[in-house]
């Protein structure tokens, strides 16, 4: 087990470095010049280039990115473009709102999908299970942030139950915490829930044909002991995969989540310091949310070894 | 019951037996839902084909002074901040999502058997090309998106790029699990012992297997590249101002929300059906084509 995880850990060194240059890379071809952005329009010629020489941008591509890299060895992510932020801080003050959104979203999405999809797949191919599953597509075939406007139009708007849009730290008064929160988290949470309840039916389908579980049937047990204690603890294992895709996609979602109902956290960070050219920014922020991403995938795979002890490495 | 009532249509069909509406009805008693989603995508397509004869005006043709007009008889849909019509808008705007689905779905699927087929063989290619898909879906898919549309700059071929490469290494995961398992199996082994060529091990044994699970594979790319293109559209990094797009038109409604929802109510019922369709085709012909995935999705 102990030389699967460090063989796990070790594996993940050659996706982010790929993941670092390809951030690198993007981010130094994409179109638009971030110190004549910072001159300002009218700035002469010269402020230019002394601004491209305070951030680094006029020596060669290679220099730059072996500067980043250093830097990042020693946990320096850098300073943003504008402002004189450090990347890292910013990263922290952003962190807050995107981590409550995806919690958030990924308690409702769970708590929704499992006992729809244990009731999808203990009914296979009744009403209610062609219910559930065209629910379920219908989740990831609507788009989200189209969601998230209906949704604001229906309960901010005419409703007035909720604010449309922004964030209040918890630290001001929790109710309005979650009032904000509430609606970008059902609107993020409706991609994961599709991914969980397809997988929870599909897995009870499977366990409930199980010799075991017509043991139980046949020895009298009662139908809820027979889901819950024989079928469910079974099916288990694929649900943690996909709870754990559900993050993946939610992370995802959140980027399109947050911009739509403006919620200030990674995401919509991101989104922004793409449209201002702030290559420090994007590359932080594109390694952090990639980082957690690719972290997610290796607690997901050592919760199946830990869950399984069938499984060996 | 309904596979056997698919097999004697398909039987028939084949035979040239039957009548083709005949052979039409029996396929929507046996499947509905993915006739439902073929439907859809039919209409779809022909009415982004039919654009202009569906009582349309120039999607672009801006009137001032009809700005904000709800849904009625004169504009179906509604006209937008300034006067265009949002119903012309939108059934324009399902050829850019029609495009760039069936571009991108058929690129990507192209492209994945190629290099799944030669990474699913080669061990030292798949150390190699792997960790680099790997690297490339570790970043989420929209920002992926977003960041290559805004490298490539906004036109519908390169936002059919960009999406190419956020789309292919998933499918390459896909051609490639399929080879692993396929190339363990006794008639590979048995071709190579009586010598037959790598290439046409690939080509004629190992690349069959795995057209029915890329059919699959290439329908639900299909679906994720229309919300993708509607994503990156709508998040202001797609396709040029000048062609309606679903996103486009939605993101320069979002700011009259509550004065003209629907500038962005019609677009997106016109995506989601869409995609909703897409998929519901792409579930039924999975279930179909892969009998083994059935039980498991």
């Amino acid at each position: 087990m102990l030389r699967y995880v460090a063989h796990r850990l070790l594996a993940t060194i050659p996706v982010l470095l790929t993941v670092i240059l390809f951030v690198f890379v993007i981010v130094r071809l994409t179109p638009g010049d971030p110190a004549a952005l910072m001159a300002g329009p009218d700035a002469p010629a010269t402020d230019v280039e002394a601004i491209r020489e305070s951030l680094g941008l006029n020596r060669p591509l290679i220099v730059q990115l072996g500067i980043w890299m250093g830097d990042l060895a020693q946990g320096d992510l850098g300073t943003s473009t504008f402002g004189k932020n450090k990347v890292l801080d910013l990263i922290r003050q952003r962190m807050v709102p995107t981590i409550s959104l995806a919690v958030m979203a990924e308690v409702l999405a769970v708590g929704m999908a499992v006992p729809l999809g244990i009731l999808a797949g203990w009914k296979a191919r009744s009403l209610t299970d062609r219910g559930v599953m065209l629910f379920a597509v219908l989740g990831y075939s609507i788009p989200v942030f189209w969601l998230g406007l209906m949704l604001i139009y229906l309960f901010a708007v005419n409703l007035n139950w909720v604010p449309a849009a922004g964030y209040t730290p918890p630290q001001e008064g929790l109710l309005d915490y979650f009032m904000h929160l509430i609606l970008p988290a059902a609107t993020t949470a409706v991609i994961a829930m599709a991914l969980i309840t397809r997988m929870t039916r599909a897995t009870m389908i499977e366990t409930l044909n199980e010799d075991y579980v017509r043991t139980a049937r046949a020895k009298g047990l009662a139908e809820k002991v027979v889901l819950v204690r024989h079928a469910l603890r079974n099916a288990a294992l694929p649900i943690v995969t996909v709870i754990g895709l559900g993050v993946a996609a939610l992370l995802s979602g959140l980027v399109v989540t947050e911009s739509v109902f403006a919620i200030p956290g990674l995401g919509r960070l991101l989104v922004d310091s793409i449209a201002s050219r702030n290559y420090p920014v994007i590359q932080g922020t594109t390694l952090v949310i990639s980082v957690v991403y690719v972290f997610i995938n290796l607690l997901v795979d050592l919760s199946y070894a830990f869950l399984d002890p069938r499984i060996r490495y | 019951m309904a596979d056997q009532a698919v097999r004697t249509t398909m039987r028939r069909s084949t035979m040239g037996i039957g009548s083709l509406s005949v052979t039409a009805a029996r396929f929507v008693k046996a499947n509905p839902s993915m006739a439902a989603g073929l439907i859809i995508v039919a209409v779809m397509a022909l009415i982004a084909l039919l654009a202009p004869v569906l009582f349309t005006e120039n999607p672009n043709a801006v009137a001032p002074r009809e700005r904000f007009t709800g849904p009625s008889s004169g504009s179906w849909f509604g006209t937008d901040v300034v006067g265009r019509d949002v119903y012309s808008r939108t059934i324009y705007g399902s050829r850019v999502s029609l495009i760039v689905a069936a571009a991108v779905a058929g690129i990507t699927t192209l492209l994945s058997v190629v290099i799944g087929l030669l990474v699913g063989y080669y061990r030292w290619v798949d150390m190699a090309v792997m960790r680099i898909m790997d690297g490339l879906m570790s970043i989420p898919a929209i920002l992926l998106a977003i960041a290559l549309t805004a490298v490539f700059g906004g036109s519908v071929q390169n936002v059919i790029l960009a999406l190419c490469i956020v789309e292919t290494p998933r499918a390459v995961r896909v051609v490639r699990a399929a080879v692993l398992s396929l190339k363990e199996q006794m008639f590979i082994d048995a071709a190579r012992a009586v010598g037959v060529p790598t290439w046409r091990i690939l080509a004629r044994h190992l690349f069959p297997n795995t057209v029915a699970p890329l059919i699959v594979l290439a329908t639900f790319i299909a679906a994720s590249a229309v919300l993708l293109e509607a994503y990156v559209s709508f998040l202001g990094a797609g396709v040029s101002q000048d062609t309606p797009t679903w996103g486009s038109t939605m993101a320069q409604g979002r700011q009259y929300l509550s004065r003209a929802i629907w500038i962005i109510f019609f677009p997106g019922v016109f995506l989601t059906l869409t995609v909703l369709g897409i998929n519901i085709a792409g579930d039924g012909l999975r279930d179909r084509l892969d009998p083994k995935l059935r039980r498991r999705m």
